[in-house]
């Protein structure tokens, strides 16, 4: 075994439950996992072949097939598209002299696309080896193509090429919080609190704590006023964080964990990137609140342990947020009695994603964090009670942590005064696509599309694709309508098309977004994904009919009926979403027949002409039948 | 004394811990499975025993393998409506994988072939995918022919669960999921599989084959030529009496 | 008594195995003849199918021809069946799809054992290879499917019995086999 190798083992302390991490750094070591080096990992890991094997297999961003020095990714998201990126990868396949989806003769480059690499509000875009490089134009990628073709190592890269922008247009109680470090914990396991030196701050912070004894029976207020708050999930799914914190305290077991869910995979989601690069420390804070309350303060509920799971395609945010957990040990804001408060033991350590959207299922996750394939579990039982390793588990989107801090900063009750009676708080919404000013916004929950749209300067807007692709997709008479869990209920992806977009095709490119994603673990969602793929490629391709519209429309039945997760759930929504609004861009697609083949029938002689060297009228077949 | 739930109006009995699959065979009643095997723990991925589910918060759909049996549930299961679903599983499975019944040696002793008769599937209707999948003749006692396989993981459960060996295991994800074997090469023989293996024996369709015994069995003998896999599930389900769990 | 029902049949790619199995159905063919006549098929000689009321399709398409003959069916019968294994999944001859019709053709014509000087037919005359086998649904409407290789004599009676009396074709679970 190579001296690499067994350092990244010894890295990793030659743990299972660490082999995805494991993976990634052999992947990024040695730019991919040979088989020689899976026999090697499973027999140090004592792990059956195999398995590892199958791991590889899952993960878009591990790699068994050959060695490449460059492996280029473009991001192929529907934002990417009508930023021009299909132009540009033809473009760049032709300076790299290499063919899309196969690795050059040489070993050196490979082009190929990606799902959303979460940075819509800057693309086209693309991963190199896994770092993203935004804002792509021809003369950035004669930069890279001549980066390549010297092979200059990534890492001299010139750094502006991965500069990323921000781009906070509006900030609310989140993004615009003036707490430091540490004083959301502060506020919480301590009657009286610094509150950070601003005086907004204090002035917001009604003192809910006072006349409490410190810290004795803390964590059971903090959890009250997280209760209070009426905080509920920002993933999209909307659980009441309070119940889910309750639910995972109570549940009896030694060991509990903390999960913050990183893996902003959702199509036109970018705003955990921009928390996780600006908002660190609040989340860090939420997440050891978190195990303050289900941890039952430190006293006798066992230890707690948390991990955050970042998505591959945020691997440079990895450092950054490995400083800033760093940074918080020496400050004792994590480790062994944090703040001075005896018993309270609490670290965090993140682990990478390798490209798999099906991961931000929560229960994906754990699997994924135990090192396995990324599948779904059955449930119940729920990961509060059997998660990680089957302990008590509370997994949380990266802004819900960050909410839970500012209601341990400024109480529930202020909390819950913002926004509306079912959604309290605000909301940090992704915008791009066909605007003026893309970026980050948070507004107070119950804000009007129609606000928003003129706030990112969209104009002639045909269409809004809220929560992206498995979300909702509205139409122009539906603008009054509001961002709110009773209303539209969103992940936070918000996604303009104008009227010179073709809906159709929108459409087309989550149906493959799915089939790329789906994990495959149950037959309607492995089978009927492809199956809604092939369908709309077929409608692409002019091939096209009414019936197939019906057969859609029974895919969504099905999936509905009996996929796994909401992956299925959801796969067909973007496709009826946008056919009930939008149905001339299909049918103008449709042939007027009943019927049409599922293949251009001529072309499938094209093979058999090759071989034969006919062209006689024989040797062709009109897609119609003759009258 | 046992609770009971009700299955299409009637009443059935469990004992805690079971699913409503398992408490229904083993009252003689029949839902339609494929993945679910009474040895193993059932693991819901083929979705053809999908109930429909009402209780007093509301109604849902559900794999009755995975799906707790409790008291006061009312499940759906013998409508028009779970049927055409199951039959359109069954027909994903067909066009999904490559299953010419008439040279497959496992036709009449097959689980997926048996299924759709009893559902009264016709056509795979869908598009035909004609997967390019390998056929492993490497093993001297086995024949591996993944062109059949409907990723039940029946083998994998067995080979991990029961053998402890981990020969049969899954890689690839979405439509591009397939069966691999324990192997650096890739190849069956290569890995310790042994006719005596639990997981030789629960493939329900015809991916693990036992070389030289193929055909044996006349046409009119084989396991479902003469009673349907409605009856046989029955007959393998344990019933309240009988301790062993073993199958027929 | 009435007009009797027209009837075409024909194989495409397949072995007219399942045309063997409706003869099978014996001396029901005299019942039977009471309500059909036949128009193009193997038992009239009728080259070219006329309008008709039912159209029994065996085999799957694996050329030009089939395409042509298929069309001509579905044009012309108002109810179209796609009898046996073949019409119904592409059957055996699609089990050349997981190769290229190009490693077909050249092991065939060109590199098989046995294959000295080979050519790789042009005439015009011959249809040409569709690059994969195709079951009738993907190009046509299909009415009604029967599965079986081939579907017994018992199931074809009884699905032209129940056809003739009116009735929706179902069958009990003994009369539906794949194989």
């Amino acid at each position: 075994m190579t001296q690499t190798l067994q350092t990244i083992l010894a890295r990793h302390q030659f743990e299972p439950t660490r082999l995805l991490q494991i993976l990634c750094d052999v992947q990024e070591a040695f730019s991919w996992i040979a088989p020689e080096t899976i026999t090697a990992l499973a027999s140090a890991l004592g792990l059956p072949r195999a398995r590892v094997e199958g791991v590889v297999g899952f993960y878009s961003f591990l790699y068994s097939d050959a060695p490449c020095r460059y492996r280029l990714l473009f991001s192929d998201n529907i934002t990417d598209r009508m930023l021009g990126n299909q132009a540009l990868i033809t473009y760049l396949c032709e300076k790299l002299w290499v063919e899309r989806g196969r690795i050059s003769e040489d070993g050196l480059a490979y082009v190929e696309t990606t799902s959303c690499t979460g940075l819509c509000d800057q693309g086209p875009a693309l991963l190199v080896n896994g770092w993203a490089i935004p804002s792509l134009t021809r003369e950035r990628l004669d930069m890279i193509a001549e980066l390549v073709l010297a092979q200059t190592p990534v890492e001299q890269w010139p750094r502006e090429l991965f500069a990323m922008e921000n781009n906070i247009r509006r900030a609310d109680i989140l993004i615009g919080n003036l707490l430091q470090p540490g004083d959301a914990l502060r506020a919480a396991l301590f009657a009286a609190p610094p509150l950070g030196e601003a005086a907004e701050s204090a002035a917001n912070a009604r003192s809910w704590r006072e006349g409490l004894p410190a810290a004795e029976h803390g964590s059971m207020d903090l959890l009250e006023e997280i209760k209070r708050s009426n905080l509920r999930g920002r993933g999209g799914a909307g659980f009441t964080t309070g119940m889910k914190w309750e639910a995972c305290r109570n549940a009896s077991c030694e060991q509990r964990y903390v999960v913050c869910n990183a893996d902003e995979g959702e199509p036109g989601t970018f705003k955990d990137r921009v928390l996780l690069s600006t908002q660190a420390d609040l989340l860090f804070d939420g997440m050891t609140l978190c195990a303050y309350v289900i941890g039952g303060g430190g006293r006798g509920g066992g230890s707690t342990h948390g991990f955050l799971y970042l998505r591959g395609e945020y691997r440079h945010l990895l450092e950054p947020l490995n400083e800033v957990l760093a940074r918080r040990r020496s400050a004792g804001l994590l480790g062994r009695d944090i703040l001075g408060l005896a018993g309270f033991d609490f670290d965090i350590e993140i682990h990478l994603g390798a490209g798999a959207y099906v991961c931000g299922e929560e229960s994906a996750l754990i699997e994924s964090l135990e090192g396995k394939r990324g599948v779904p579990r059955n449930r119940p039982p729920y990961p509060v009670t059997h998660g990680y390793l089957q302990c008590p588990t509370t997994v949380n989107n990266v802004e819900t942590f960050c909410a839970a801090a500012l209601v341990a900063a400024h109480g529930g009750d202020w909390y819950r005064s913002i926004g509306t009676a079912k959604s309290a708080g605000t909301k940090v919404l992704s915008i791009s696509g066909d605007c003026a000013r893309p970026g980050i916004y948070e507004y107070p929950f119950g804000v009007a599309v129609s606000q928003v749209l003129a706030d990112c300067g969209a104009g002639e807007t045909l269409a809004v694709q809220i929560s992206g692709p498995s979300g909702v997709c509205i139409a122009a008479p539906e603008f009054g309508r509001r961002i709110a869990f009773e209303d539209l209920a969103t992940a936070g992806a918000f996604t303009v098309f104008d009227t010179s977009r073709d809906m159709f095709e929108v459409a087309r490119n989550f149906a493959h977004f799915f089939a790329h994603e789906s994990c495959g673990f149950c037959t309607p969602c492995r089978v009927g994904t492809a199956i809604l793929r092939a369908t709309m490629d077929k409608i692409a391709a002019g091939h096209g009919t009414l019936h197939d519209l019906a057969e859609i429309e029974r895919l969504d039945r099905v999936l509905n009926q009996s996929a796994h997760c909401g992956l299925g759930h959801t796969a067909c929504n973007p496709t009826l979403d946008t056919l009930k609004r939008f149905r001339p861009s299909y049918q103008r697609r449709l042939k007027s027949l009943v019927f049409e083949p599922a293949f251009d029938l001529d072309g499938a002689l094209a093979a058999a002409r090759r071989m034969t060297g006919r062209d006689d009228a024989g040797a062709h077949l009109s897609m119609e039948a003759e009258t | 004394m046992s609770d009971t739930f009700v299955l299409d109006g009637e009443d059935v009995p469990f004992v805690p811990g079971q699913s409503v699959l398992q408490a229904a065979l083993s009252a003689g009643r029949y839902i339609p499975h494929l993945c679910y095997h009474p040895e193993f723990k059932p693991h819901g991925s083929c979705k053809v025993c999908t109930v429909k589910a009402n209780s007093g918060l509301g109604s849902r759909y559900a794999s009755s393998c995975t799906l707790p049996a409790q008291a006061g549930l009312e499940v759906e299961s013998a409508t028009e409506e779970m049927n055409e679903l199951r039959r359109t599983l069954v027909q994903m499975l067909f066009a999904e994988g490559n299953h010419f019944c008439p040279s497959c040696e496992k036709s009449g002793s097959c689980a997926l072939q048996a299924l759709g008769a009893d559902l009264g599937v016709m056509t795979a209707g869908f598009r035909h995918f004609y997967p390019d999948r390998p056929l492993d003749a490497s093993h001297p006692d086995f024949l591996l022919d993944s062109n059949r396989c409907i990723l039940c993981q029946l083998c994998m459960r067995a080979s991990s669960e029961v053998d402890h060996k981990h020969v049969f295991v899954l890689s690839g994800r979405g439509i591009t999921k397939h069966l691999i074997v324990n192997s650096a090469s890739g190849r069956l023989a290569d890995t310790d599989f042994a006719l005596t293996d639990k997981a030789a024996e629960v493939c329900p369709v015809g991916v693990i084959l036992k070389k030289r015994v193929g055909f044996a069995v006349p046409i009119g003998q084989r396991r479902f030529d003469q009673r349907p896999i409605s009856a046989q599930a029955l007959d393998d389900a344990p019933r309240p009496s009988d301790t062993s769990r073993g199958t027929a | 008594m009435s007009k009797k029902l027209r009837v075409a049949t024909t194989s495409l790619a397949g072995c007219f195995g399942c045309h063997m199995s409706f003869l099978d159905i014996d001396e029901r063919l005299f019942t039977l003849l009471e309500y059909i006549e036949f128009d193009r098929s193997p038992l009239t000689d009728i080259k070219q199918c006329g309008p008709c009321d039912i159209g029994l399709v065996e085999g799957g398409l694996c050329n030009a021809e089939n395409v042509h003959v298929l069309r001509e069916f579905r044009k012309n019968c108002k109810i179209l069946v796609a009898v046996g294994a073949c019409a119904v999944t592409g059957g055996l001859p699609a089990q050349r799809n997981h190769l290229t019709l190009a490693d077909c053709l050249s092991e065939v014509y060109l590199t098989g054992p046995g294959v000295e000087h080979g050519l790789i037919p042009n005439d015009p005359e011959l249809p040409l290879p569709l690059d994969k086998v195709h079951p009738l649904h993907e190009v046509v409407k299909v009415d009604y499917f029967l599965p079986g290789c081939p579907p017994s004599a018992d199931t074809l009676w009884k699905f032209l019995s129940d056809l003739l009396a009116g009735r929706t074709p179902s069958f009990t679970q003994e009369l539906i086999r794949y194989d």
